[in-house]
């Protein structure tokens, strides 16, 4: 076995193993540090097929920030931990439904390139390699990129071809944020406040008074 | 295939021992620096000038009887100061210390760095979470609220020199200031990398997070013996890493400062170590000369002065670039 092979296999497998203690820990702050070692392992796998640009934008986005503010919001809202056992048969149609769905996308997305079997020549391995010949016709993807770097490739693409749909994402980003804050901000009056910017274009004769 | 293995490990052991050796002689420097400011002798004792006193302080933290605070979660408690230290460490493989001395010469070696450090918060906030403790807890709040709004800046900053560079390669990004240092045209973006990393690292005078006088020392507080000193090894192995990382984007790393006869005699690592122990010596300065901020003062410097700030030179950058026909060709 190939070290890439294995490294698939240490990293999925943790990513599958900690997936199913997200969801049956008991402990909420668990849940969500299983939470970060599937991302941690999810950017293990995308550096295994040689995107380490999006690896590593899913190490800083999803799991320094999203998952920070998961963790800040499960330690504040003070969660004990859940009585697992009353509340799981209620949540299996509704998930038996979204896992056959996924299911589904993923069995539509697999076929005759990705799969090196129902050929002529079933499993023909020389040494540690799966031998590519014509009959098998499985693709190596990331071996038909172009050389360049990842960042490079993303951003030819990205704000040229796809500028607009660029814009409109961060658009819609910016809306949601201006919506979370309207919905938290109230004006509180008559509360004391520092003016920084008045301190300090202050000086001794517009901030000191002589008292009799 | 094992002499591949045993190589590989004794690279990564080149790399991380004189780290923590770097890193026992900081601390060291740090007492000397701030007893000198302060008009007193500092550690002298133990060995020649109290040279020994780092490995004293070591060893009296190794025997030392690690204690498990009965009421805290175990696993997540024994964790946390190990996953500290690790990600402290792991963000090395990627320096450049001279030309072509590099572990892992990364096509995306910045944003590997960014993404380490803003693993980093998850040490700190684990712990104080697990210790089951107010002081601990708020400690730990504290910090992790503050890295994340300085890691805002910090991101906003490398992409402004990454935009003069035209490369997330560390190395790149020095060769591209061989005919000017980033601190010359990007002076005012220096300083705020430099401020934003003292918050960054929980440094003075943000050193909120174990403000002594409120809380009584931050996230560590329920930690003794070498759970402390891997806290302590983690935070002070980052602060040094901010200042390579300082020192690669705006100092020219491993370049001498003018490149002719009596600069270019000294060897290019120890240039990078010149710097690097100058911005580290910077550190220890502004910790002894400056008193800590509020902590509605720092979420005010880093949202509302930091934020908008580094993002207007990022677009005031990317301009200049454009505008002039600057840009890197890659």
């Amino acid at each position: 076995m190939n070290i890439e092979a294995l490294l698939f296999y240490i990293f999925s497998s943790i990513a599958i193993v900690s997936g199913i203690m997200v969801i049956s820990s008991r402990n909420p702050m668990h849940s969500v540090l299983f939470l970060v070692l599937v991302f941690c392992n999810a950017a293990g796998l995308l550096i295994l097929l040689e995107v380490e640009f999006l690896a590593m934008l899913f190490l800083v986005v999803y799991v320094g920030a999203i998952a920070v503010l998961f963790l800040f919001v499960v330690m504040m809202l003070n969660i004990r931990v859940t009585e697992l056992n009353e509340s799981i048969l209620r949540y299996i149609p509704i998930g038996g439904l979204i896992l056959l769905i996924f299911l589904f996308e993923i069995l539509s997305v697999i076929n005759g390139d990705l799969v090196p079997f129902f050929s002529s020549k079933l499993f023909l391995f020389e040494s540690d390699n799966l031998i590519l010949n014509q009959d098998l016709n499985i693709v190596f993807w990331t071996n038909q990129i172009d050389p360049t770097s990842n960042v490079e490739a993303l951003g030819m693409v990205l704000y040229t071809y796809y500028v607009y749909a660029f814009i409109v994402a961060s658009l819609i980003l910016l809306v949601a944020m201006i919506g979370a804050i309207l919905l938290t901000m109230r004006k509180r009056t008559n509360v004391r406040k520092q003016e920084i910017f008045d301190q300090v274009y202050g000086n001794i004769n517009t901030k000191v008074r002589y008292v009799n | 295939m094992i002499y591949y293995v045993i190589s590989w490990i004794l690279e990564i052991l080149l790399i991380a021992v004189p780290l923590l050796v770097a890193v026992a002689y900081f601390t060291l420097a740090e007492r000397k620096v701030i007893a000198s400011i302060q008009r007193r002798r500092g550690p002298n004792v133990v060995g020649m000038w109290g040279l020994l006193q780092p490995l004293a302080d070591g060893l009296k933290l190794l025997v030392k009887e690690s204690i498990l605070p009965s009421n805290s979660n175990t696993v997540l408690f024994v964790i946390a100061p190990i996953l500290t230290f690790l990600l402290s460490l792991l963000g090395w493989a990627v320096i450049p210390f001279g030309e072509a001395t590099v572990l892992s010469d990364l096509n995306i070696g910045l944003l590997y760095i960014f993404a380490v450090s803003s693993l980093g918060v998850y040490g700190i906030i684990t712990s104080g979470w697990a210790s089951n403790s107010k002081y601990a807890f708020l400690g730990a709040l504290r910090s992790a609220a503050q890295m994340v709004s300085y890691e805002v800046s910090i991101g906003l900053i490398i992409i402004s020199v990454l935009l003069c560079a035209g490369s997330l390669n560390l190395t790149k990004i020095i060769v591209a200031q061989e005919s000017i240092w980033y601190i010359i045209p990007l002076f005012p973006v220096f300083l705020m990398f430099f401020i934003s990393a003292l918050a960054e690292t929980n440094r003075a005078p943000f050193d909120l997070p174990e403000a002594e006088a409120e809380l009584v020392a931050g996230y560590n507080v329920e930690y003794s013996a070498m759970g402390f000193a891997l806290f302590f090894l983690g935070e002070y192995a980052n602060i040094l890493m901010m200042c390579a990382l300082c020192s690669i984007l705006f100092l020219g790393g491993w370049l001498p400062p003018f490149a002719f006869l009596p600069f270019t005699l000294i060897p290019g690592p120890l240039w990078f170590g010149l710097k690097v122990a100058f911005m580290a010596f910077a550190f220890i300065w502004i910790r002894a000369a400056y008193p800590r901020y509020r902590y509605d003062q720092l979420m005010r410097l880093g949202w509302k002065v930091f934020l908008p700030l580094s993002l207007a030179w990022v677009l005031f950058t990317a301009g200049i670039l454009v505008g002039f026909d600057w840009y890197p060709l890659y």
